[in-house]
């Protein structure tokens, strides 16, 4: 099963696609411009749709989707954790 | 990839895929009567909206562009006009004859309601039984125009139902049909990727022009981040975050292959084939009316967390990739393309199946939003009334 997706093999995020998901579990991810999967670590619960840090993140770093600039970091994020609107934020308005 | 499907063609050419005889007001005071005529004469169908009066200069222009072009939509047969002076009536009624269909207008001054209905009830029931003769006839897929404008989207709308819509949009664009795109402020962050993709200098400055543009305005009126309205309370609920990270997402529905030929303004006619860019609204209603008035027949809507907008003229063909919208909004879906988050369907695949989906709905199979009734007609509003 495929429980999360990815655009770029350079993201820095990728998404859940699966209801379920909870800390502790190691996950499956599909790159998708690749068409080749990899495994990571999961240390939250994460809903379907929401997003698991591939990596770990700094306030102010920013953070990768599609293989471009989603939004900056507001507070640290580590490999495995949720990954939304209480650590990331807007660079525009 | 089939080629044909069977439509209505119209006066002026242009080919439709379903056969409406509507009953259109003109201003807000006319809804009434319009509901009343629609009431008499089953099979009309009435679109009341909120506006029309004391309306001026763009803003009142817009409401003129967006009242004729519905009225000339090729899923049109016949327009029955009501509105409460006989003078901007007709300007809505000679919009509309222009195309040649069958149009007549009612002014309710100096008659009443109750006159004007049993007049306008006579002459739409005339016209219903006329357009009830009207034959589909073969027609070509290039005869086609399509839109697509997606809603309530998530993160399963950028890795699935916008992409599918971009598959089968790079197909469309190669077999020279009509498209069109837009949500001028929802390419927040990925503009450049837009631009790049204009087929020449003067297109790419019209569209940066446009997108400037309607920055300023988020600008000049905001009082946060935006943060709950773009994105919106169901988009972060769905998982999305930023508006780049929206923005990125919506992008897909432009697939991979196609130019950006050209931009228009909100409900204009385009110039000629392939894929323009509208500058518009991202709020779905207001932009799949804006599409029913510059003339499109079908649309293409994917959805992550289960928008659920019709459009009274224009077949609204819902996509969904999320699994859980798919299993509990199951009657607002016409096509399900989850299978790609499992890497059970391809891209290519998906995208095929919304184009079989898309010749069936041109051949009359109701959507999912029109067998349900939806029908928001919403009218884009540019600033305060006089």
């Amino acid at each position: 099963m495929i429980h999360c997706v990815l655009h770029d093999p350079e993201d820095s995020v990728a998404v859940v696609v699966v209801e379920g998901i909870k800390a502790g579990q190691t996950l499956t991810g599909l790159i998708l411009d690749e068409d080749r999967t990899i495994s990571l670590p999961c240390t939250q619960d994460i809903p379907l749709g929401h997003k698991v840090a591939l990596r770990d993140m700094n306030v102010g770093d920013t953070v990768i989707k599609y293989g471009i600039d989603i939004g900056k970091v507001v507070a640290p994020i580590k490999t495995g954790q949720h990954a939304h609107v209480h650590n990331i934020k807007t660079k525009r308005w | 990839m089939q080629t044909r499907f069977r439509g209505y063609r119209r006066e002026n050419g242009r080919v439709g895929v379903r056969n409406h005889v509507l009953v259109l007001p003109v201003d807000d005071l006319s809804n009434a009567a319009c509901e009343a005529v629609a009431n008499n004469v089953k099979g009309t169908l009435a679109i009341p909206h909120p506006y029309g009066r004391l309306q001026f200069g763009a803003d009142l222009e817009l409401h003129f562009r967006t009242l004729i072009g519905a009225g000339s939509n090729p899923n049109v047969a016949a327009v029955i006009v009501i509105g409460i002076e006989e003078g901007w009536t007709k300007k809505v009624v000679d919009g509309i004859a222009a195309t040649g269909k069958p149009v007549t207008g009612f002014g309710i001054e100096l008659h009443g309601d109750h006159d004007t209905i049993m007049r306008a009830s006579k002459a739409a029931r005339e016209y219903l039984q006329w357009a009830s003769e009207k034959p589909r006839e073969e027609c070509n897929l290039d005869d086609l125009w399509i839109s697509c404008k997606c809603g309530e989207s998530d993160t399963t709308s950028g890795c699935g139902s916008n992409p599918t819509v971009g598959n089968a949009f790079d197909k469309l664009y190669a077999a020279g049909c009509t498209l069109v795109f837009g949500e001028t402020t929802e390419l927040t962050g990925g503009e450049q990727i837009v631009a790049a993709r204009c087929r020449d200098a003067k297109v790419r400055g019209d569209f940066m022009r446009v997108f400037d543009r309607y920055q300023e305005v988020i600008n000049r009126h905001k009082t946060s981040d935006l943060s709950d309205s773009q994105p919106t309370k169901g988009n972060i609920a769905g998982g999305l975050t930023t508006i780049e990270e929206k923005a990125l997402g919506n992008i897909q529905k432009i697939g991979k292959k196609c130019v950006v030929d050209g931009v228009i303004d909100k409900a204009e006619v385009p110039r000629g084939r392939g894929l323009w860019f509208m500058d518009s609204s991202s709020a779905a209603a207001e932009m799949v009316t804006l599409c029913a008035a510059s003339g499109f027949v079908l649309h293409f809507f994917p959805t992550g967390q289960g928008n659920v907008i019709g459009n009274p003229i224009l077949p609204v063909i819902k996509v969904c990739a999320n699994p859980r919208t798919v299993r509990t909004m199951s009657e607002h879906i016409d096509v399900d393309t989850s299978g790609l988050l499992q890497r059970e369907i391809t891209m290519d695949q998906a995208g095929d199946k919304l184009l079989d989906m898309m010749f069936r709905t041109a051949n009359g199979r109701l959507t999912a939003a029109e067998a349900l009734g939806h029908r928001e007609f919403v009218m884009t509003r540019l600033y305060e009334s006089a």
